[in-house]
């Protein structure tokens, strides 16, 4: 039984207590649906998390910036082409601190699917973020990423512009910016779409998204012809939060509130808040130097291979 | 009794032998066909007539009939690029291995070493045009599609960072089906790794050109190819992010019959030039005069 199915259980026993008017009842029924909550988070396979990555109440980054950002102005467009829906960026206080804030922005329902095309990103979206990210460079601000795309968006226009180009821009010249950038992946983190605003000095992951090189189904139909397999596919590709700390490709996971982040968002709003306060104040101090020095040595040592030293081999 | 780990190891991974070898293998005798050596004909996939082999590689490996570019393996590239024993091999004895368990992705490797005599799909190394120095890397499609996992990554960045030290232009010739599932989000990470050592190079005022050849898509796209402060292409390659099969999933629309190819992109404005693979060399030694600086 996958997560989605236990969730619909719950939902029944929350129907119930609805219903009910006596106190005794309603006392047991709740704890009940406490107990459930929590056994239901208990081993969790890879593939319900995928689950949840994608469940369409988890909170999206609009929400998330609402909350934790003051006086919050989005700024639109990449000034040349277009401005892409599917990110979504701007400045606002944190705190008392200016900061540059880009994200990936998902929709609740079909109609605001379509409006921010699912979350997926063209050439013109990524021209936006870097954009926002010189000026953040400009006025030595701060920069968070909300990461949440199942991937750039593959189409005939995306292509003609360069999509490849702006992703490849995105990663070159972060490598170098002279600010701290701190991402968090929300949501799905797929593929080259999520890195090209995930080069930052601390990815972190809420502990129910789930960060890799392609959509679980785009692996299984790569590597076993079957795009049925995704399922599969996700419990092989390490994934989740967990897997991604121990590989060492990203540097925290942010603890959900037991239920997920979809059920209760004040929790998840406060957990992320604990998290960039954290980060934040570590970076305060750094110089620019220091900053960018920092993000490109952890970046430069990532990868998993090992090197022969022929040295070794005399006398053998 | 002299059972040695290190040693055991090294006979597992190395390849046939340890320099990239630079003579074409000479065409085997085969049983049944005594008339016709295997290796002597070449088929051109693309008009499927068949000619000497020789003559396609005296041709620059280009169909003589419909000018169709066969792909190269790293070997002939070299070969047809840089002066005659001009290149000298760098990086050696990376070993792939295989951090997502995935079944038989180690033997598979394996069989790639042997049938290329490659260590990964990306040669690179020291080399001269005309006497012209700079820091040659060519990426292999014969090995697993010229994928990039987390060696194909290593060597790239430190190709770049070769040319980094030696204050040299770099070239880099990419032929890739992208990331390299197998070995997960570390092939991911490969492309934040080059991108980054590339941003190095470019601060430090050095030539980096791209030369985009069949078929360059995915996360190499989507990373150091389309780096270069000039990107050159062969004729038809096919260049872009995603897939076409994948595109035509997703938009459910036929796609143009030009599409991603490397005229597309010249016209779109995302090549300087493409480039036919005779002229190639002397376009680069050009570009690479004009980067010189005469005394």
């Amino acid at each position: 039984m996958d997560i989605l199915k236990k969730e619909k259980k719950l939902l029944k026993l929350e129907n119930e207590l609805k219903s009910l008017d006596d106190e005794k009842k309603i006392e047991s029924i709740n704890q009940k649906i406490e107990d459930y909550k929590y056994g239901m988070m208990q081993d969790l396979s890879a593939w319900d998390r995928v689950l949840l990555a994608r469940h369409p109440k988890r909170p999206t980054a609009k929400a998330i910036i609402n909350h934790l950002i003051d006086d919050f102005i989005e700024l639109h467009g990449d000034r040349n082409f277009a401005d892409d829906k599917a990110i979504y960026g701007g400045i606002g206080f944190y705190k008392d601190l200016p900061v540059t804030i880009i994200a990936q922005q998902k929709g609740k329902n079909t109609e605001e699917n379509i409006t921010h095309n699912f979350g997926m990103p063209h050439p013109e979206g990524y021209r936006k973020a870097l954009r926002l990210m010189k000026q953040a460079e400009k006025f030595n601000r701060p920069i968070i990423t909300l990461i949440d795309t199942p991937g750039a968006f593959p189409g005939i226009g995306a292509e003609a512009r360069g999509q490849g180009e702006a992703i490849a821009r995105n990663l070159f010249e972060m490598s170098a910016l002279e600010v701290p950038i701190i991402s968090i992946v929300i949501g799905e983190g797929g593929s080259g779409g999520a890195l090209a605003i995930g080069v930052a000095n601390e990815v972190y992951m809420l502990e129910n998204s789930i960060y890799s090189i392609l959509s679980p189904e785009g692996y299984a139909s790569i590597l076993w012809k079957d795009a049925k397999k995704a399922q599969k596919a996700a419990e092989v590709m390490k994934l989740t939060s967990y897997d991604l700390e121990e590989l060492g490709v990203i540097d925290g996971i942010i603890k959900e509130p037991i239920g997920g982040a979809h059920h209760y968002q004040e929790k998840a709003f406060e957990a992320i808040d604990k998290t960039l306060k954290e980060a934040l104040t570590h970076y305060q101090d750094f110089s620019g130097y220091e900053i960018k020095t920092a993000r490109y040595t952890k970046f430069r040592k990532m990868g998993f291979f090992q090197r022969f030293n022929y040295d070794n081999l005399k006398g053998v | 009794m002299n059972h040695n780990p290190l040693k055991d190891a090294f006979d597992k991974h190395k390849r046939f032998k340890n320099k990239i070898n630079l003579e074409r293998k000479k065409p085997l005798q085969s049983d049944n066909a005594p008339d016709v050596p295997k290796g002597l004909y070449e088929k051109c996939k693309s008009c499927q007539k068949t000619f000497v082999a020789k003559d396609i590689a005296d041709n620059y490996f280009v169909c003589p009939s419909c000018d169709n570019h066969f792909r190269l393996r790293a070997i002939d590239r070299i070969n047809i690029t840089v002066d005659s024993h001009s290149f000298l091999e760098k990086g050696h004895g990376f070993i792939t291995l295989d951090p997502l368990f995935i079944d038989g992705y180690e033997q598979k490797v394996l069989d790639y070493k042997k049938q290329t005599s490659l260590d990964e799909a990306y040669v690179y190394g020291y080399a001269q045009i005309k006497g012209l120095p700079f820091v040659i890397g060519v990426m292999d499609s014969h090995f697993m599609m010229g994928s990039m996992g987390s060696v194909v990554g290593e060597k790239v960045t430190k190709s770049i960072e070769y040319a980094l030290v030696k204050r040299l232009p770099l070239i880099l010739f990419s032929a890739s089906g992208g990331a390299r599932m197998q070995e997960g989000i570390y092939s991911l990470m490969q492309m934040a790794k080059t991108s980054g050592a590339l941003k190095k190079l470019h601060d430090q005022g050095l030539l980096f050109v791209s030369v985009l050849t069949h078929p360059t898509t995915g996360g190499v796209t989507a990373s150091f190819a389309s780096l270069g402060d000039i990107i050159l292409a062969e004729p038809k390659a096919l260049i872009g992010f995603a897939g076409p099969r994948v595109i035509k999933q997703t938009i459910k629309q036929d796609l143009p019959d030009d599409f991603q190819k490397a005229e597309f992109l010249q016209d779109k404005g995302m090549v300087d030039k493409v480039v036919h693979r005779s002229d190639l060399r002397a376009t680069l030694y050009n570009i690479l005069k004009l980067h010189t600086r005469s005394a």
